[in-house]
């Protein structure tokens, strides 16, 4: 069956999904990387979908139960990369994916992972 | 209104829901509907094609180009033999679900949509029917 690739740097897990996600696709990849966090002692899991045309509830929620888990195993996750139509049509679909943490880049969403707990502004913060 | 092309897929499995977003998109990047509503449109037809699967057992999609007055549009038609849907109302509530979901599908997929129609019957089952102008 098909995978999704994740990857370590240092502490952190990286996942970018550039396929259009099957529900076992999903599903997959949330205990990968349910199982990823405990083997590699990750403390944050950073999931790029900027590849992403739609994100429907089905996705939403695997996203959510990824966040929730990684919260339990005492990892942050944020989700980076959204495109606006998707936020657009994800609020109307009624998901806001509450839980979960975003980043408008990769970059954001690592500053976010390595200053865990603090709100990162835009040109301040801490280095 | 009249029909300038349509497409009918075989939805019986989730990976089939992949295939069905992907025909979708076809037909909406055709009638040159905007990002957003391309968005919206292959959103709404994943959510009803996945209800579809879990609870009607699957079925068939039809796609149809359609115009009416000048205008173009997407239809699309989700038809399954399943056990139908015995309170409507109920189905359409946001955070009302009979399989383990998130209850958003329905009432979720009506909000993406212009028009929305659907048809249940118990025991027979369900056909819905979207359209999104352009």
């Amino acid at each position: 069956m098909d995978r999704i690739p994740i990857l370590r740097m240092g502490r952190f897990l990286l996942v970018t999904i550039q396929v259009d996600m099957h529900d076992r696709l999903a599903l997959a990849l949330q205990d990968d990387l349910t199982n990823r966090i405990v083997s590699d002692r990750a403390k944050g899991v950073l999931i790029d979908i900027s590849s992403l045309e739609i994100v429907d509830s089905f996705m939403g929620r695997t996203l959510g139960n990824i966040a929730g888990m990684a919260r339990i195993l005492d990892a942050d996750t944020v989700v980076v990369g959204m495109r606006p139509a998707v936020a657009i049509t994800l609020v109307e679909l009624g998901l806001s994916l509450p839980g979960v943490r975003t980043a408008l880049t990769v970059e954001k969403g690592m500053e976010l992972l390595r200053a865990p707990g603090e709100d990162v502004v835009n040109g301040d913060h801490p280095s | 209104m009249a029909t300038i092309r349509h497409e009918r897929l075989t939805v019986t499995t989730n990976d089939a829901v992949v295939n069905v977003r992907q025909t979708v998109r076809e037909f909406a990047v055709d009638v040159k509907l905007s990002l957003v509503d391309q968005t919206k449109l292959i959103t709404a037809a994943s959510e009803l094609a996945r209800n579809m699967v879990v609870y009607g057992g699957g079925g068939t999609v039809l796609l149809e180009q359609v115009e009416n007055d000048g205008h173009q549009g997407v239809r699309a038609t989700f038809e399954d033999q399943g056990p139908g849907i015995p309170d409507v109302a109920l189905a359409m509530r946001d955070g009302y679900t009979s399989g383990g979901g998130l209850g958003l599908g329905l009432g979720g997929a009506k909000r993406l949509v212009q028009d929305f129609e659907l048809r249940t019957e118990v025991g027979k089952g369900t056909t819905i029917v979207i359209t999104r102008w352009k």
